[in-house]
This record gives structure tokens, C-alpha cells and sequence, in this order.
């Protein structure tokens, strides 16, 4: 690694507290940006020669609020002066490095600056476009490839979404107890949306695949400044957990490999034993969540070395709990996979039967039914089940999935059981 | 002597790296131990998991609190540890150099001298694959 990469490694690492408090300060998304951006400019010309702060954040924040106020300095000499609100107390902006960084402040900051991409008008890809382009720092180009759009749309929505941001306002005082629990809840989902966004691309896509690991790093920032937030440890966990089987989920030539027919040898311990550690800590707090819940069950798939040990008994109570925290005709159908394990599949077709209407347009629900009635010899019914959920496939991977679910009931009866 | 070497760093820089760069830094690390492993004077080496995977037992009032974290929140965290026997504090430092040399994520090593060793073995250990 070079000085320069590591110095670029560095102002990633520091941007969400030092524009988190930018934003504070001159309270609009755009001069923050601005100002953010001079600094690490700065920061590559002097941090080679003089070495990198011990405080990188900080000394970004110091740097950036002087060009900032600089910059607001020279556009009033040729505009009207500009409103004294525009920006909060600049008075002190020549004060020592050592208490430019309000240390009370910074975990509020982060957490509005990943708020404010949460907004509830925006759509899912655009929350999670925001995001990774204003905490993340990813640049355009880079989430454009990643949702296969053209540059230039994806600077158009970006800026269309902060536009909308802009509009909505941003509460900038010091968020109360509830409002910063909501504020937390808001967020943990945001970074469970991006994490979605490359899980579900997959290897199909190695660009919107490294969200993954973004969200990961996201979730991470936000524990360490919320270290006591057990449905944060959760979601940690459970993301840790998803991505430790990265290597394992499609085969050479991009095929998807189902849980049970995956190589287990394959699955990142490293990351599962983080996890676990995770796990551990927030079951501590009796505070189960449906992050925590999700976790769990995730984690009892990590810890069994071959299918068959697999403790469904204990999934599906865990399912159980997760209806009774999150109820939603997903979970109910994740529950009823599970029950299948256990109790065979009429009983999971059963539990299944009430969701057909609500789940109709839904392609995991046609593939599971079709699992299930191929396993209990109901050819025909599953043959349609099979061709429903290929019409709502959302990747060729899962189409070619359920192909060769339709290839397999195609074959004499003695080779599919 | 026993020595701990102590490595201090910017978690979020160092947890920022990608695969690649992680695997590559783990490598000249490795190159760096050798000798000392050759020579039968490396202890257990470990890298810590991030400090969110981390709990403190503090002294309270009556009894000890249990907190979620690191003791102390500081900018710097205790990253990871090597344990070896130097003849002097000049070979400590020399080997520290050599670890700095190699990797850009670290801030500081503390040399930290240590009485008791026991060099247990853990059977059934998880993860811990570098």
C-alpha cells in the first residue's frame, strides 16, 4: 500500500465524523461537502511530507470549517451579506485544533448525517444511493456501475435526492432520548438496505457486491458510538453471519448453491466468530429484537458443520418469536421451510396455503411451494408453482435456479427423491 | 526477557481495507515473525476482533459492572498483540521497527515487558485463522 493509499484509506475512515460535524456547523449538506472535500485535498499535500495526524477526524474538521468559512467570506464580498443563521457560530473558527472537536457532539453528528439520507419520501435506492455517496464517500461512478445506470442518472438522482433532503429540513438541534432511539432505528434499517442492495446482486456484480462490506463498516461506526444498542449488535451479527458465506452461495459458473448443498469449508470463520462474539453480547441485554432473533437463526446454520445437524427445532421456534416481533407472510414462509425440515412438507404447505393471496407476486414464496409440492410427488402443481416464480425473478441466477428445479422434476421420479 | 509488543491503531482506517490489502499486510507481517518463530522465541500472537465484539468487567459499587466496549474510548485501540523473548530492549524495538515498517495501519507498538507465561494451548479454537 502506498502513503497516498493509506492517506486515502485514512479521509475515508474519518469522513463521516468530520462532515457530520461540517454539516453542524454550516448546516447545508452542500458547503459541508465542499468543505470536506478542501481538506482532504489538503490533506494529500501536507500529510506526506509532515505525516498524518494523530487525530486524522479532527484535523480534517479544523481544516475544513477554516476553507469553509473562507469560502462563505469570499462569496459575501461579491453577494449580500449573507444571513447570520446560514451558519452557526463562526466566531470561534480561529480557536485551538485540540477543541474544535466536540466530542459531546459526534455521535449525534454521524447519526443525523446517516439520518438524513433516511428520508421517508425517498425510495429504497435512492436512501441507499444517498447514503453511500454522503457517509460512504463512494464516488458516482462507483454506485452507478453498481445499479447499472449511466454516470450522469446517477448524479441526477443523487442530486434530485438531496435536493428533497434540503427541502425537508434537518432537525439540527441535540436529539432527545425517543427521538434519537427512532433516529437509530431509521438508520440500523437504511444499512440493512444497503447491505440487501449486494447481497442480493451477488458475484453477478462485484461492484454493488461490495456494499456488503460498506454496510458492514457502517454498522460497525454506528455500534462503536452506540456500543449498548443490542439490536445493533444484532444486525451486526446477522450481516457478519449472511456475508461469511460469500464464497460459498454461487457455484463457477454463478449458479446459485442453496444452504444445505453449500461447502461449509468455504464460509469465513473469521467473521462467524465475530459474530457469535456479537451474538453473545447483545443476548446479554434481554432485549430480543428482530435483528437479534434473525441472527440467531442464522447463527444455528453457522454452527452446525453439516446440513443434517441443523437445529431446526430450535429455527422454528426462533421463527415463532420473529412473527410474534416482526409479523409479516415473509417470516411465516421461513417458518414454514423450517417446519418443513422437521415435519415434512404437507405441514409446511399448510402453514403456507392462507399467503397465496398476499405473497402472489412474490418469487421466493412460487419456489418454495414448488420445493415443497415436488417433494411430496405433486408434479404437476409444482411444474406451475415453478413457472410462476420464473415470471418474478429478480436476477438470472434465480431464474436459472428454478430451471433447474424444473429440469430435476422432468426426471424419472426415483431421481428426484 | 518476555515481551508483549503491543499494537496500537486507528480501527476504522484499518477495518476500512479491503481483502486484498488486508491479505497482503498479514503477509509481510508474517514474513516479519519468521525468524523470531524459527528461533523458538514467539509466544501466541493474536489479532483482536473490532472493539464492538469487545465487554469491560469494571469495578462498582457492590458489585462489577459489566459494559459494553472497550475500557476506554480512545482514538487509538489495542489492535493486537506478540508475544516473544528478546535478549535486550534493542532487539524488542528492532522487531517492532520491522512490524511498523510493514504495516501501514499501525500506529504505535507499545513494548511491554511481561513475568508470567503460560504458553496454554487452546484446542478448540474458532476463527483465529492468521
Amino acid at each position: 500500500m502506498t502513503d497516498l493509499a493509506y492517506i486515502e484509506l485514512a479521509l475515508t475512515a474519518a469522513r463521516p465524523q468530520a462532515l457530520g460535524a461540517l454539516l453542524r456547523y454550516f448546516r447545508d449538506l452542500d458547503t459541508a461537502e465542499e468543505a470536506f472535500q478542501e481538506a482532504c485535498l489538503r490533506a494529500i499535500r501536507t500529510w506526506p511530507d509532515k505525516g498524518p495526524p494523530r487525530d486524522p477526524a479532527a484535523w480534517l474538521i479544523f481544516v475544513g470549517r477554516n476553507s469553509g468559512v473562507d469560502q462563505i467570506r469570499k462569496r459575501a464580498r461579491n453577494e449580500p451579506l449573507p444571513e447570520e443563521a446560514a451558519f452557526s457560530d463562526l466566531s470561534d473558527a480561529e480557536e485551538d485544533i485540540a477543541d474544535r472537536l466536540d466530542n459531546a457532539h459526534y455521535r449525534d453528528d454521524i447519526l443525523r448525517l446517516m439520518f438524513i439520507c433516511c428520508h421517508p419520501d425517498l425510495p429504497n435506492t435512492q436512501q441507499i444511493a444517498l447514503a453511500l455517496r454522503i457517509v460512504s464517500g463512494l464516488t458516482v461512478q462507483q454506485i452507478a456501475r453498481a445499479f447499472l445506470v449511466s454516470d450522469s442518472a446517477m448524479e441526477q438522482r443523487i442530486t434530485r435526492a438531496k435536493g428533497r433532503v434540503a427541502k425537508a429540513g434537518v432537525a439540527f438541534e441535540t436529539p432527545d432520548v425517543h427521538e434519537r432511539a427512532e433516529r437509530l432505528k431509521t438508520v440500523t434499517a437504511m444499512i440493512y438496505l444497503v447491505f440487501n442492495e449486494g447481497y442480493s446482486a451477488g458475484i453477478a456484480n462485484p461492484d454493488s457486491a461490495a456494499f456488503c462490506d460498506e454496510a458492514i463498516r457502517l454498522v460497525r461506526l454506528l455500534l462503536r458510538i452506540f456500543p449498548a444498542e443490542p439490536e445493533i449488535m444484532g444486525l451486526t451479527a446477522l450481516m457478519l453471519l449472511q456475508h461469511s458465506r460469500a464464497g460459498a452461495r454461487f457455484d463457477k459458473v454463478g449458479q446459485i448453491v442453496l444452504l444445505e448443498d453449500q461447502d461449509r469449508s468455504l464460509w469465513d470463520r473469521r467473521l462467524i466468530s465475530e459474530a457469535l462474539a456479537m451474538l453473545d453480547k447483545a443476548i446479554r441485554h434481554r432485549k430480543p429484537g428482530p435483528y437479534q432473533v434473525q441472527a440467531a437463526i442464522s447463527a444455528l446454520h453457522a454452527r452446525a458443520s453439516h446440513p443434517d445437524e441443523t437445529d431446526w427445532g430450535e429455527i422454528t421456534l426462533l421463527y415463532e418469536l420473529l412473527e410474534k416481533l416482526a409479523p409479516s407472510p415473509v417470516v411465516t414462509l421461513n417458518r414454514a421451510v423450517a417446519l418443513s425440515k422437521l415435519k415434512g412438507p404437507d405441514a409446511a404447505l399448510d402453514l403456507i396455503a392462507p399467503l397465496a393471496e398476499k405473497l402472489d407476486g412474490y418469487f421466493y414464496f412460487h419456489g418454495v411451494r414448488g420445493a415443497l409440492l415436488m417433494q411430496t410427488g405433486r408434479r404437476g402443481e409444482a411444474k406451475i408453482a415453478f413457472d410462476r416464480a420464473i415470471t418474478l425473478a429478480n436476477s438470472p441466477a434465480e431464474c436459472a435456479h428454478i430451471r433447474q428445479q424444473l429440469d430435476k422434476l422432468n426426471m424419472p421420479m426415483a431421481q428426484t427423491v | 526477557m518476555l515481551y508483549a509488543i503491543l499494537c496500537y491503531a486507528h480501527e476504522e482506517t484499518v477495518f476500512a481495507w479491503s481483502k486484498e490489502e488486508e491479505a497482503a499486510v498479514m503477509e509481510r507481517l508474517h514474513a516479519v515473525q519468521e525468524p523470531l518463530a524459527k528461533a523458538g522465541k514467539l509466544g501466541p500472537v493474536g489479532r483482536l476482533m473490532p472493539t464492538t465484539a469487545a465487554t469491560t468487567v469494571r469495578k462498582g459499587k457492590d458489585e462489577p459492572l459489566v459494559l459494553d466496549g472497550p475500557f476506554a474510548e480512545t482514538k487509538e485501540v489495542l489492535l493486537g498483540f506478540y508475544t516473544a523473548e528478546f535478549d535486550s530492549l534493542d532487539e524488542a524495538v528492532a522487531f517492532s521497527k520491522e512490524l511498523s515498517a510493514v504495516n501501514p495501519g499501525s500506529s504505535s507498538y507499545e513494548i511491554r515487558p511481561f513475568y508470567v507465561f503460560h504458553p496454554n494451548e487452546i484446542k478448540a479454537a474458532e476463527g483465529g485463522s492468521s
